[in-house]
């Protein structure tokens, strides 16, 4: 129960953070990847903010032999760099600039009920699950 | 611009990043959250559920004392949404994360993989904007 709680507060404050950095206004997004136009720097000091503060403080927390609310921690292991790493992350970007939006800011402004919001949300909510079934299919078959 | 507050939201992303590994011992990607959430809802005591439900009250909160932080004026017409949203689909699955997975934990953890998903989707969206820009679709 109680790391259902935990989970609710850190939602809660990525949302607040979320807002007060611009990441759920489309054009602050656009305006970040306007690179070689009207460039508006913000979203380079969310994640400058965002990256001092996670690395700053992830240490302490790793120096448990446990998180709070799960028997060990599940970190990423994979260090190559492969083709889905790069062909995903690049759709990503497009996709990106495309709505202005990403996962959670997309999450986020769904409660501020625009039109937009909750087709980027619904169109990729269902994207993601019709593409992990394809995926889970494909493994099976090759196994 | 607004260096202060997206500096300020910077670090409150961050320490809810921190939270996450504390409490759950994982990576704060909100697209792999968001994913588990909708897939496997029950799974370690359904705490992807209840943080997709945080992000969903906090944006209750703050569409009311805080609107303007929702605001769309970016002037993309409307299927961007639907055709960005089911990319951002694809890739942030095929590319195992997003922003907050590669972007702030991946780089907070010195990981090669991340900030090369993160230069690679930063410079993607760089040029699309280019691009929206150039065929006027974007203004």
């Amino acid at each position: 129960m109680k790391g259902v709680v935990a989970a609710f507060a850190a939602g809660l404050l990525f949302a607040v953070g979320l807002a007060l950095g611009g990441m759920t206004q489309p054009a602050k997004v656009v305006g970040f990847l306007d690179f070689f136009g009207d460039w508006d720097a913000s979203l380079a000091f969310v994640m400058g903010g965002a990256v001092l503060t996670h690395a700053g403080t992830r240490w302490l927390v790793l120096k448990r032999r446990a998180p709070l609310h799960l028997e060990r921690f599940v970190l990423p292991t994979r260090t190559d760099i492969d083709p889905a790493l790069i062909g995903g992350a690049a759709l990503f970007g497009v996709g990106w600039a495309l709505s202005g939006f990403c996962p959670a800011p997309g999450l986020v402004a769904l409660p501020a009920l625009s039109t937009e919001a909750w087709l980027f949300v619904g169109s990729m909510a269902t994207a993601m699950v019709i593409f992990d079934r394809l995926r889970a299919s494909r493994t099976a078959e090759t196994a | 611009m607004t260096p202060i507050a997206s500096t300020v939201g910077g670090v409150l992303i961050g320490l809810s990043t921190t939270m996450v590994l504390l409490t759950h011992g994982r990576i704060a990607g909100v697209s792999g959250i968001f994913a588990g959430a909708l897939e496997r809802p029950k799974e370690e005591g359904s705490w992807r559920l209840a943080f997709v439900a945080g992000l969903l009250v906090g944006g209750v909160v703050l569409s009311l004392l805080y609107p303007q932080a929702f605001v769309i004026s970016h002037g993309h017409p409307t299927w961007t949404a639907v055709v960005g949203g089911a990319i951002v689909g694809v890739g942030v699955r095929l590319g195992s994360g997003c922003t907050s997975g590669h972007g702030v934990c991946g780089i907070s953890r010195r990981s090669g993989r991340s900030l090369v998903a993160t230069l690679t989707f930063i410079g993607t969206g760089a040029l699309t904007v280019a691009l929206l820009r150039l065929t006027g679709i974007s203004s």
